[in-house]
């Protein structure tokens, strides 16, 4: 998939991966598309819930070896 | 008596036109409240407030991480620090300890070592606790090695976090007073320096209040 950033939150714990990935997609304007690759399992359900309180929606959500990919797009 | 038995049915029709047309109006008006209810929730922003009144390097957790995190997500949230809460907003944070004294519920456990010896819960009785000089100390630092090597946040990076979102941090006065600290011990981001009076009716307006 197509990304215009990415944010590395490998290694960080509950809410960090999620403040950062707010953070960054501040920088992004409406439409572009946000990468976030991360290490904790809570993050899955954490992104999903994020992505619904705040109308960004989450195209897509993999995990591989323990690593979990997520795809938001900048409402 | 002629004229009695004309009315009759006319009064009877006006009735059960009463009737309807009352029916008819409240289905229109539980529709439409409904309705506007549903669009007054979506276009509000909701709101969190948070009594801190912990002062540990443990407790100190709980309301950055949630302040933060609402934050995150659009959330007005504002933390009314006090009693030992206030100890979140002095300028140095390196000095909050954890205890486990008293404290039967915490893990005490090694943050380095191969697995089988982290997993070890070391149970040391309160009374051998209280009299090991530093144990306190000792402690706090083995937890602050834990957090680091668990990649969770510093609590100082989470309380800039939060400034930074906008968290609305504001101080509790009598407590100032109380225990003879100066408005120049507390970071200058703290918003405010109110009472009770000031903090319940935020309290009240808001969707979400803990007291932590």
């Amino acid at each position: 998939m197509n990304f215009d950033k990415e944010l590395d939150a490998r290694g960080l714990s509950c809410p960090l991966p999620i403040l950062k990935t707010k953070k960054s997609l501040n920088e992004l304007t409406s439409g572009q598309v946000l990468k976030v690759v991360a290490t904790d399992p809570g993050s899955v359900k954490d992104m999903q819930a994020f992505a619904n309180q705040t109308g960004n929606p989450l195209l897509s959500t993999a995990e591989e070896n323990k690593t979990y990919v997520f795809y938001l797009k900048k409402k | 008596m002629e004229t009695l038995t004309e009315k009759m049915p006319l009064a009877a029709n006006d009735a059960a036109l009463d009737r309807l047309i009352s029916q008819r109006i409240d289905a229109l008006f539980d529709q439409r409240l409904e309705a506007k209810l549903a669009e007054l929730k979506a276009a509000k922003t909701p709101a969190m407030t948070i009594i801190a009144t912990k002062g540990t390097l443990d407790w100190g957790y709980p309301p950055f991480i949630l302040a933060s995190t609402a934050a995150a997500l659009g959330w007005d949230v504002s933390i009314f620090f006090t009693f030992y809460g206030l100890e979140l907003l002095k300028k140095d944070l390196k000095k909050l300890k954890v205890s486990p004294l008293g404290n039967p519920a915490m893990p005490m456990k090694m943050p380095m070592g191969p697995a089988w010896f982290k997993s070890i819960q070391w149970n040391i009785p309160n009374a051998v606790q209280s009299l090991i000089p530093a144990y306190e100390a000792f402690a706090t630092k083995m937890m602050k090695k834990t957090i680091k090597k668990s990649g969770v946040a510093d609590l100082a990076e989470l309380r800039s976090l939060c400034i930074e979102a906008g968290v609305n941090l504001i101080a509790c006065q009598m407590t100032v007073d109380l225990f003879g600290y100066k408005h120049s011990d507390f970071i200058p981001e703290v918003k405010d320096y109110v009472g009770a009076a000031t903090f319940l009716p935020m309290a009240k307006d808001a969707d979400v209040s803990l007291f932590i």
